[in-house]
């Protein structure tokens, strides 16, 4: 009886274990970013190139940096999600515009509305390489001294803005 | 027969381009530093497609990151440096070889467990069928053996 029940439990275990493992997102890493310092860069303004923008100008404020690009399909997706955040909440809102023209990135927030603060041109990527970035769109939330307190990659969800991100901005605006 | 020569030629010169365009013309202070840049890519990962290394990815970022690995070797920073600086920004998972640390022991030493404990369940099963096999016949039984065979020696006869 015990014999012929042991390759049964161990088979058991190995389809917990390897179920646990479907449920995880691969593309969902750990941001080495978390609880440090948010790095810095100074890039143009999408909408005034003549003026910069670099992350302590937020000193003091709670705010989310989102990443994103006209050519991406998933930021089309997530970005009535933001619009509505933006409606619905009052939140500093700052784009980081990854990789794009700016022509293009022009365009496409005046067809499918503009929900930040400020854009930032990173026609080249390298606040990007700062960042971490690896799949757009990507969303940060730092703190009021500049700490990144957590990061969203892939789309973000109405569920995960509500859930997720307002909640602790909430906390942080308190701290 | 002519055509097929024509076809054949096109779709190998098409080949070829493909893989022109896929090399990058990357220049360097002397050959150690080509020797380092080429080990340093191989060794970082691509973590848009997450099972190629950037040197062997077409992706956007690989080509940033390969970017990067050049002007940091340009500048003069040795190979502890720039892996620091891939680590910083994107974790561990950035490097082919995760480091070994209390998060990653079970990653480094659970194939090693699990070998000794294979090991271990095949010498148990081993040493249990050895008994089972070596039995004594009993004296009624070894004689019956030989009546057997003695019958079937008269038979071949």
């Amino acid at each position: 009886m015990k014999r012929t029940l042991w390759p049964l439990i161990v088979f058991m275990v190995l389809v917990v274990f390897l179920g646990i493992g479907l449920t995880k997102d691969p593309r969902k890493l750990p941001s080495p970013f978390i609880g440090k310092a948010a790095p810095a860069f100074t890039l143009p303004q999408l909408h005034e190139l003549n003026q910069t923008f670099s992350p302590k100008d937020m000193h003091g404020k709670v705010w989310i940096l989102n990443v994103w690009a006209s050519w991406c399909v998933s930021c089309r997706a997530e970005h009535h999600v933001l619009n509505s955040m933006i409606n619905n909440n009052n939140v500093n809102l700052i784009g980081l515009n990854y990789k794009d023209e700016v022509a293009d990135a022009r365009r496409w927030l005046s067809r499918y509305g503009n929900p930040y603060q400020l854009s930032v041109s990173d026609i080249e990527g390298l606040a990007g390489i700062e960042w971490g970035v690896y799949g757009v769109p990507e969303t940060f939330v730092i703190d009021k001294k500049g700490i990144v307190r957590l990061k969203h990659t892939g789309p973000v969800t109405n569920k995960d803005i509500t859930d997720e991100i307002m909640p602790l901005i909430k906390l942080l605006e308190k701290e | 027969m002519k055509k097929l020569i024509i076809i054949f030629t096109l779709f190998f010169s098409l080949a070829f381009l493909n893989v022109n365009a896929a090399v990058e013309i990357k220049k360097f202070d002397n050959e150690q530093q080509e020797q380092r840049y080429n080990y340093i890519i191989d060794e970082l990962r691509c973590l848009v497609c997450q099972n190629q290394n950037i040197s062997g990815s077409n992706a956007g970022l690989a080509k940033d990151l390969r970017n990067q690995v050049h002007k940091m070797i340009l500048a003069g920073e040795d190979d502890e440096a720039i892996f620091e600086f891939m680590v910083t920004r994107y974790g561990d998972f950035v490097l082919y070889r995760p480091p070994f640390k209390a998060t990653t022991f079970f990653l480094w030493v659970g194939p090693f467990i699990i070998l000794v404990m294979g090991i271990f369940v095949l010498i148990r099963f081993i040493g249990k069928r050895k008994k089972t096999v070596v039995t004594e016949l009993s004296n009624t039984d070894k004689e019956k053996l030989k009546q057997l065979l003695n019958k079937d020696k008269e038979q071949s006869k």
